[in-house]
């Protein structure tokens, strides 16, 4: 970010933060969890120990920091280093994120970046069409669809977690993560003390990864149409016999079919399956034990946009619910080629024009670097 | 408390109860030193060169017909074992005779499975090694986070989660998955049961079977023939730099800790990420040295496991992989 736009920014996080203490809290056992943050430009500060949201409010005043994160471990020691923390336990945390779903509206919004003429143009190029470089950045902006496509993912992954791993809608926390996606947090003692290597699988489960014919009763020969999944069993069997038969009436002719076309056929049938059934989530954080994960209530510098929890999915707009910077109109030059919509206004799009905007629209498409101040 | 009977201390002689049994009996190893005791200790011996050539003791037999023997041989076994002092010879046997306890314990679990009795290979496992197990409906039950802990030690794709029936947080097992499940565990239990023993002086008569012992360890040092071949994935993380594509830092992680672990140095290393399409000459050194352990806390990182890469779709397994649950071990293989 330029130098001469970090002072709006940080202004605006500043009073965001000042406005808002009561969205930002430490989670529960939180002398017990590290923090880190990281400045605009800057690098990541960790191991840091924060006993209270006292605390917590002073290092944002005095901070300002662009992002903050703590730990989903607990450790006995969570400002020593790696080794010397003693790690306690983790709460399981999922990252659901709108780049990972393959949907055919990113080429409709992903913005190339020119790294050297900073030009901005839209759609994916394998090099700027303006002054030809090849080092440039892809990003993306609000879009509804991919919102939309999230929030269907988050909730199949909360359904799972209910009815597959015994995990209770009360011990779910599902939050808007700022920027494209959702980010869901468990407090389920059942599952605090599974390991990085557990958790993989259990992440392989949820994504409906390393499936075999076998366990959905198909066999490399004598095949039955008995042993086939039913519609209604629970588990996967049960999402695996929807997705094949569709209805009960229809289920007797297309078993007969998976029968006779065989294991290799059904194995690519599953493959096929999977990308519809299996949950979206990014692997390595779900795996990841010592993670520092984006803190709730804080303000995530790819957007401006804040971390929120949902309560209802359903009527959650983060570009409404998550907006929470000022208001006042700030003066900036943008060059923003989609037309992005903020607290229900539309902004753009912009061809280097000179405009004044409010500076939650403004933060917005500085942090996207598809603005700068005048 | 267990309150296992004389016939489950003959199926299960590595429980604490056996040696009060035997002590309540009027045992000692004194008495066992007399002559007349010398097919026991040939038995013994019997039991422990049955377990370390891979075979399990008593399998070929019908029933348990004198329970006193059974419980006897396995202490006198694990004495000789005790003063034979070979790590290897334990770790064989303690894994063979969790395997001829898993036998048992499965019998137990499926012929009483309708009965009370069904409580002490349920009370064994559950004090043991702390898994509740329950029965529903022929089938039994643990948490999901009990099954993950001892199922990720598999690398046979059937005991991955998903391949299992999964319900309301609880996994749905045979008997025989389930002490399937408990078996290096019970081979663990077993080892440290034999490893905290204090062995007293030994009498006269165990000398010579001890001896043998020592003699049948040297079997056992391990010979490996290593091939120079790299592993499917990183050839496929080396080609993908050749190309000049991105490698996600998982592949590079994989292919710097493979090297290192290989020999290689950060020099050695260092140019195969030139091109790399954000390749920057000091960030890739400090890494590397950060990765080896020579800079930062010192820590040297492993290569990641095989199930690590499958997750992060890093695998690209070939037939020789067969086998291997880390990429540096492909390639490797044992003589004997």
């Amino acid at each position: 970010m330029l130098e001469k736009d970090i002072g709006l920014v940080e202004n605006a996080i500043k009073e965001y933060y000042f406005n808002h203490f009561d969205l930002v809290s430490v989670p529960p056992k939180p002398t017990q969890r590290e923090f880190g943050y990281q400045k605009i430009n800057g690098g990541m500060i960790r191991h840091i120990a924060i006993k209270d949201n006292k605390e917590l409010h002073l290092l944002l005043m005095k901070e300002i920091p662009s992002d903050v994160y703590c730990s989903n471990a607990y450790y006995s020691f969570p400002s020593m280093p790696m080794s010397e923390k003693d790690w306690k336990g983790a709460d399981l945390i999922f990252d659901i994120d709108a780049k990972d779903l393959t949907l055919s509206c990113r080429n409709d919004h992903a913005i190339f970046k020119c790294g050297s003429c900073h030009d901005a143009i839209l759609g994916k190029h394998s090099a700027c069409p303006k002054c030809g470089s090849t080092k440039f950045e892809v990003v993306s902006v609000a879009c509804k669809n991919c919102i939309d496509e999230s929030k269907k993912e988050a909730k199949k992954l909360v359904q799972i977690l209910d009815e597959d791993l015994g995990i209770k809608n009360e011990e779910v926390e599902v939050y808007f993560s700022g920027n494209e996606g959702f980010h869901i947090r468990v407090i389920n003692s059942n599952y605090e003390m599974v390991g990085s290597q557990e958790r993989a699988d259990l992440v392989d489960y949820i994504m409906f990864n390393g499936i075999m014919p076998e366990t959905f009763g198909i066999r490399k020969q004598n095949n039955f149409k008995s042993t086939l999944p039913e519609i209604g069993e629970s588990g996967w069997r049960g999402r695996v016999a929807t997705s094949l038969f569709g209805s009960k009436t229809r289920a007797p002719k297309a078993a007969k079919q998976i029968v006779s076309d065989g294991y290799l056929a059904f194995q690519v049938k599953l493959d096929e399956i999977r990308q519809t059934i299996g949950i979206k989530v990014d692997p390595k954080v779900t795996m990841d034990i010592h993670r520092i994960f984006r803190l709730e209530g804080s303000v995530n510098s790819k957007s401006g946009l804040s971390k929120v929890p949902c309560k209802n999915l359903d009527d959650f707009d983060p570009f409404l619910d998550a907006c929470l910077l000022g208001e006042e109109k700030a003066d900036i030059i943008a060059n923003c080629p989609v037309q992005i919509r903020l607290k229900n206004k539309k902004y753009g799009p912009y061809a280097n024009e000179r405009i004044s905007v409010p500076k939650y629209a403004a933060v917005y498409m500085i942090c996207k670097g598809l603005a700068s101040i005048v | 408390m267990l309150h296992p009977g004389i016939m489950d201390l003959a199926k299960y002689p590595f429980l604490a109860e056996a040696g009060e049994y035997l002590r309540d009996k009027g045992f000692n190893l004194e008495q066992l030193a007399h002559p007349d005791w010398a097919p026991l200790v040939e038995k013994a011996y019997g039991r422990i060169v049955v377990a370390t050539s891979g075979q399990i003791y008593g399998s070929d037999k019908g029933p348990i017909e004198n329970p006193d023997i059974e419980i006897l041989s396995f202490i006198v076994a694990v004495i000789l074992l005790k003063a034979a002092g070979i790590n290897t010879l334990t770790r064989r046997f303690s894994l063979a005779e969790a395997r001829r306890a898993e036998r048992y314990l499965q019998q137990d679990l499926w012929s009483n499975k309708d009965k009370k009795n069904l409580e002490l290979p349920l009370k064994i496992i559950q004090e043991l090694f702390r898994v509740q197990v329950t029965v529903e409906n022929e089938e039994f039950v643990i948490k999901v986070s009990d099954y993950l802990q001892r199922a990720v030690h598999f690398h046979e794709k059937e005991w991955k989660l998903v391949n299992r029936r999964v319900t309301g947080g609880l996994v749905y097992l045979t008997a025989h998955e389930t002490v399937r499940l408990i078996r290096t565990e019970l081979g663990q239990y077993i080892n440290s049961k034999i490893q905290s023993i204090a062995l007293p002086s030994i009498p006269e008569t165990f000398k010579s079977r001890v001896q043998d012992l020592v003699q049948l360890a040297t079997k056992f040092s391990d010979a490996i023939v290593v091939s120079s071949d790299h592993p499917p994935c990183v050839k496929h993380a080396i080609e993908v730099l050749e190309k000049g594509e991105n490698l996600p830092h998982s592949g590079r992680f994989l292919l710097a800790t493979y090297l290192l672990a290989r020999g290689q140095t950060t020099d050695q290393i260092a140019p195969l990420f030139k091109n790399a399409p954000d390749y920057n000459e000091r960030v890739t050194r400090y890494q590397l040295e950060h990765i080896s352990g020579s800079s930062g806390k010192g820590t040297k990182y492993q290569c990641p496991s095989c199930d690590k890469l499958r997750s992060e779709n890093l695998c690209f397994a070939i037939p020789d992989c067969s086998g291997i649950i880390n990429p540096i071990q492909f390639g490797k293989k044992r003589k004997n």
